[in-house]
């Protein structure tokens, strides 16, 4: 009977093809935004994973995130250096600063000053040129997202710009996850970093720690945090504070729930009516069916194999269509690196799970109240 | 309770239907109204038996009582010695599967498959393999002279050719009852007849009993017995309908 129920929906082209247009639109609406929210709030951790070196973070009390900030003295980088289960520890500055292109307009930039003897601050790979030519005087390395941004299809190498009134040259390009405003960034060493943003008595923005074999990142937290008053965290607690803040300062999870939300509902509405006005045009045959001594058991698995049917294609295809967008935007470095979480066809799945059971069950109390005797009136 | 024989007495040799003192009552807003009032009667095996009656008169209430489908307000029915209405739900849905066949005035045939297929539903539904049920459902539809039919839709086939269809699906799981609904109310005169033709031959046997709902009076001459309902009671029992109808 299955088949039969199958072939019943099938046969009726323009509400099959309805309700799998309903379910896909529904399955696209609410993978699409949840990928595109979740890739855009880790985005606030990007500075972070953009440092997979460094095991702990350390800051002035009061910082929150990489980009909010509060500089410490330059002695934190002693004290910590101090701590038992330091193996290591580098100066790491963050700032803001305009730049002036050779065509004449004005970009903010975030400037990163990296360790001058280690280089650890840098992401970890290069698009163009080594990291080898920090060591080359007013070298910067700007991010690959930047240099679209910036300068366009043209390669930035060689480019001279100006940066607060000091000279910086462009010799080499970053491959790192864009930051959540996708500003351009630009890598230096940390004594020139220095000498390209204003000064200030305190400029040390975060210390970088990596710990010795023996202490985990989360006991050596603890120990940095009691040992110096500064604040300390691993790199895991550090990437989710950038992802909070977003949550927690931006409009951006309520829009996005909104149309994760308005998705859910034109999903419901459009299977829900058409599963609805599906039925109804068949209720006579599910009427005749029962007479003929089919058990309302049965009928429920018929209705119930229609509605899986509908939602696993659907939902397939929806999936498969944001599958589409990712890629086809995979070249725009707004949505570099943009992936989709296992998690999130796991939620639209539900969703989806969650309209075919509400719309096949309001479908099959219609069917359920149908008396047999109704075929012969 | 009336001059029919004991209910006791119905299944082995006995009547393959009997009903006794069947009264059915519909709720209309505040009113009840009933639309059955002490029905007895007895089918016998082998007799293509016509319940003729106006609209309203309650033929339709009572051929659904008989088969199993409405439950009556008062009364009992035994079909071919079961009483149909004591059986747990299930049973009785079971019992429809296997044993009463449907002719539905409005064929009800499913549009998106094709007729041996649509023949094929109580077999299917009660568990035989879909090729083998289609196999011999397209049997069925050769018995009916329309096997050259058997892969086309619903919609592909005249109203006779789905009535036949319909018919072979009544008919395909071999039920020792048959019900009709008006099966020649949408055929012309000559088509009505064939069809009656048709259910004389194939669907009546010694221990086969069909009832037909009817008032085409074109094929009153076909029946072996005729009930006439009035009202919600039998005014008339006989081979022949009553002169003043």
């Amino acid at each position: 009977m299955i088949w039969i129920a199958i072939r019943m929906l099938t046969g009726d082209n323009q509400k099959f093809y309805g309700l799998l247009f309903g379910i896909a639109f529904s399955t696209l609406l609410i993978t699409q935004q949840l990928v595109i929210f979740v890739n855009l709030i880790e985005r606030g951790a990007s500075s972070v994973y953009n440092v997979p070196s460094a095991d702990v973070w350390v800051m002035d009390p009061v910082s929150r995130t990489t980009d909010v900030n509060f500089p410490m003295p330059s002695t934190a980088l002693d004290k910590v250096r101090g701590v038992a289960g330091v193996e290591w520890a580098v100066p790491h500055l963050r700032a803001s600063a305009s730049v002036r292109t050779k065509s004449g307009d004005l970009e903010g930039v975030s400037v990163i000053g990296v360790d001058d003897a280690t280089l650890i601050g840098l992401p970890k790979n290069m698009v163009v040129g080594t990291t080898d030519v920090l060591s080359r005087p007013d070298t910067v390395i700007i991010d690959d997202v930047g240099t679209t941004r910036m300068f366009g299809e043209a390669s930035p190498i060689g480019e001279r710009l100006e940066l607060n009134d000091q000279r910086a040259v462009v010799r080499g390009i970053a491959d790192s996850i864009p930051s959540f405003t996708s500003q351009v960034t630009l890598y230096t060493k940390y004594s020139q970093a220095l000498r390209y943003v204003p000064g200030t008595r305190n400029r040390l923005s975060f210390v970088l720690v990596g710990a010795s074999d023996e202490i985990s990142p989360e006991e050596l937290t603890a120990r940095i945090t009691e040992e110096t008053g500064l604040r300390a965290r691993t790199r895991d607690e550090f990437a989710q504070d950038g992802i909070n803040f977003i949550i927690e300062n931006t409009g951006i999870p309520l829009n996005f729930g909104i149309t994760v939300a308005l998705g859910f509902i034109v999903g419901i509405a459009i299977v829900g009516l058409t599963f609805s006005l599906f039925i109804r045009d068949n209720i006579k045959q599910f009427g005749a069916l029962k007479a003929i001594g089919l058990t309302n058991g049965k009928i429920a698995q018929m209705v119930a194999a229609q509605a899986l049917m509908v939602g696993l294609v659907g939902y397939g295809l929806g999936v498969l269509g944001t599958v589409g967008f990712i890629y086809a935007f995979s070249a725009n470095p707004t949505f570099k690196g943009f992936y989709i979480p296992w998690q999130i066809p796991l939620v639209s799945f539900a969703s989806i799970l969650v309209i075919i059971t509400l719309t096949g069950w309001l479908a099959l109390r219609s069917v359920m109240k149908t008396e047999p005797a109704a075929v012969f009136r | 309770m009336s001059g029919q024989p004991s209910l006791d007495q119905a299944g082995g040799n006995g009547p393959a239907i009997a009903v006794r003192d069947i009264a059915r009552d519909f709720v209309a807003g505040q009113q009840t109204i009933r639309v059955l009032h002490g029905i007895d009667l007895d089918v016998e095996p082998g007799n293509l038996t016509y319940l003729v009656g106006e609209s309203g008169s309650g033929k339709t209430t009572l051929i659904s009582i008989m088969c199993g489908i409405l439950f009556p307000t008062e009364g009992q029915v035994k079909v071919f010695g079961t009483d149909i209405y004591d059986l747990p739900d299930r049973e009785l849905v079971r019992f429809r599967l296997q044993n009463i066949g449907f002719i539905f005035q409005q064929y009800n045939l499913i549009p998106a498959i094709d007729a041996a297929h649509n023949a094929a539903v109580p077999l299917i539904a009660q568990g035989m393999d879909r090729k083998e049920a289609r196999d011999r459902a397209a049997e069925m539809l050769d018995k009916l002279n329309i096997g050259d039919q058997a892969n086309k839709l619903p919609n592909q086939l005249s109203g006779g050719q789905q009535q036949r269809v319909a018919i072979a699906r009544a008919l395909v799981h071999e039920p020792r009852l048959v019900v009709c609904d008006e099966p020649t109310a949408a055929l012309d005169a000559k088509s009505g007849r064939r069809v009656m033709d048709l259910l004389r031959e194939v669907a009546l046997a010694e221990d086969r009993s069909v009832i037909i709902v009817t008032h085409d009076n074109r094929v009153f001459d076909l029946a072996d017995r005729i009930l006439v309902l009035e009202d919600g009671r039998i005014t008339h029992d006989g081979t022949k309908m009553p002169k003043d109808h």
